[in-house]
């Protein structure tokens, strides 16, 4: 049997009973900070998923995707502002507008390739930052403070910070399954091979552009989702949820954990946000510690954590 | 037997070169039918003007009896007209069954569907399947396409060309680049598929030519000087002195 010796299917296994089994922990220590942490590394790791299917399974390479999350926390934000609480309408406003979002900058930044595609995203993304940070009645730069979590049906109550915890997982693993179904799809193939060699996909006989946009909206929607669990966690919406360094944080989670895998957004945004977070503990300056570390994964890790993880099984397996 | 290609007065020019002028020929079904030539002899700009790539100036093109001249290209994949490429196209980073595999889907309607998992879908992996193998690439299905050598590369856009159940085959320069026992090969394939489909051949390889065609055309300057078996050309004079006899000289 060699999936004994698989690491990487050990350290899924044991990254998810850990997440599954964080608010036990939590509950035997009353470390709440650990889970305010978590949630957060769960929620971002569900923005970086979104991002790994048109990055690394669709070779598109959107610098703008952090736009999502400002979309669908603001979505929340500005509704519960005006009043409407329900989660019944936040959500599916936030997902829709996402949608909408993601396919006009789609549209119109598919038409192009390589850097210019980079740009036209990074501009898009700029422009809904600066919209959105002139917005006067929601706070503008200063952003908005939301007052009442989305409200569902009575047993959930996203004010628990535990069930918020929970719900927050149980999204991250349905995200991670749709996109491990879409990709494996007829629909899957037909991106990655446009991924790979676009004019000779068309040769025979795909219309890739149509399959490019679509797979641009599922991505942005599913990153508007994490917007929505993002402004309910934080309770709190700001333009700065959107700024282009966002989208370049989201970036570093996929290439960190590896573009085009399962499990690589997860492993990237866990990696990522606990050495921010040890890192920032020990010196103020940890980002000059982050960076050369990035830059080794680069460099000598292409395929990211996950593709170290398969290495190791490579080699055990050959012995 | 019936036409199954039949090109009328076809001329492309490009400024003042003349790529194609004013050229007639006719393709029953079954035939293998070799175009050669020296250098720019406009043979790749024919095969692109058939598979719809370029549109000519003027002429007309039917393809079994109906006219295609204005068809685009993916809409003529749809007929049955498959083309392979000069220079290797192919989806590297994927394995070598899903390259096959996705010519499949592409003659198997849209790709609109986002929850079946493709590559256990006997209805494109089977096909697949029977392609590689009859290009003799099944034991190399699984591998990344990026795995395979120069020659293999040639067989697998063969393959590739036979997935999506081609009613002729447009084949520009399918040995170019293989050594002698990759080309064997490749010329053992070709007498395979000839038996069941009609092919049209641009090649350099004059070996493989004359070993495989029916007929052949040979083309100057985009001009045809000669048509026919293949005995006929080896022995015509003008070919001879336009391009054999050059061959010759500079191999000798």
């Amino acid at each position: 049997m060699t999936w004994t010796l698989n690491l990487r299917a050990v350290v899924v296994i044991l990254l998810l009973l850990a997440l599954v089994l964080l608010p036990v922990y939590v509950e035997l220590t009353g470390s709440r900070f650990l889970l305010t942490l978590f949630t957060r590394i769960v929620i971002l790791a569900l923005a970086a998923v979104s991002l790994n299917l048109i990055l690394g399974y669709g070779g598109m390479m959107s610098f703008g995707h952090a736009a999502y999350l400002g979309i669908g926390g603001y979505s929340v934000g500005i509704l519960a502002f005006e009043g409407v609480t329900s989660g019944f309408v936040q959500w599916p406003v936030a997902l829709l507008v996402s949608a909408l979002f993601a396919l006009v900058i789609g549209a119109l930044s598919l038409r192009t390739r390589g850097v210019y595609f980079i740009m036209i995203t990074l501009a898009f993304a700029q422009m809904a930052y600066y919209i959105v940070a002139g917005l006067a009645r929601y706070g503008g730069d200063d952003g908005l403070t939301i007052e009442k979590r989305s409200q569902f049906f009575p047993p959930l109550n996203l004010s628990n910070k535990m069930q918020f915890y929970y719900l927050c997982l149980a999204l991250l693993f349905a995200s991670i399954y749709l996109v491990w179904r879409i990709v494996n799809s007829r629909f899957g193939l037909a991106v990655q091979g446009a991924r790979s060699n676009d004019t000779r996909m068309r040769a025979i006989g795909f219309p890739t552009y149509r399959y490019k946009l679509t797979c641009f909206v599922i991505a942005g929607t599913l990153c508007g989702l994490s917007g929505t669990l993002l402004a309910n966690h934080t309770d709190f919406v700001s333009p700065a949820m959107m700024y282009w360094t966002r989208s370049g944080d989201l970036i570093i989670m996929v290439v960190l954990g590896g573009m085009g895998s399962t499990f690589g957004p997860l492993f990237g945004a866990v990696a990522l946000l606990v050495l921010e977070e040890v890192l920032s503990g020990i010196t103020e300056y940890w980002q000059i510690i982050l960076g050369p570390l990035l830059l080794l994964v680069v460099l000598f890790a292409r395929g990211g954590i996950d593709g170290l993880l398969g290495k190791v099984r490579q080699k055990v397996h050959h012995d | 037997m019936t036409d199954l290609l039949r090109v009328e007065s076809l001329a492309k020019r490009f400024g003042g070169i003349v790529a194609t002028d004013d050229l007639n020929f006719r393709i029953p079904e079954g035939e293998l039918h070799a175009v050669i030539g020296p250098n720019g002899a406009g043979k790749t700009t024919l095969i692109a003007q058939l598979s719809g790539q370029l549109r000519p100036d003027s002429g007309r093109i039917y393809f079994a009896g109906d006219d295609i001249t204005a068809i685009p290209m993916h809409a003529r994949s749809t007929l049955g007209l498959a083309r392979s490429f000069q220079i290797t196209s192919l989806f590297l980073d994927l394995s070598v069954l899903d390259n096959v595999a996705l010519a499949v889907q592409a003659r198997a309607g849209h790709s609109f569907h986002f929850w079946r998992n493709a590559r256990r879908e006997p209805e494109l992996r089977d096909p697949a399947r029977a392609a590689l193998a009859r290009v003799g690439l099944k034991e190399r299905a699984d591998l990344p396409a990026s795995a395979l050598s120069h020659g293999e590369h040639r067989q697998l856009e063969l393959a590739m060309a036979l997935a999506s159940k081609p009613r002729m085959l447009l084949l520009d320069e399918p040995m170019a680049g293989l050594g002698p026992e990759e080309s064997a090969r490749m010329v053992a394939t070709l007498r395979e598929l000839k038996k069941e489909l009609t092919i049209l051949l641009v090649e350099h390889d004059m070996e493989a030519v004359f070993a495989l065609a029916d007929r052949i055309t040979v083309l100057v300057y985009g001009r045809m000087i000669a048509s026919g078996r293949p005995e006929d050309i080896r022995s015509n004079a003008q070919v001879r002195d336009a391009y054999l006899g050059e061959q010759e000289a500079v191999h000798g």
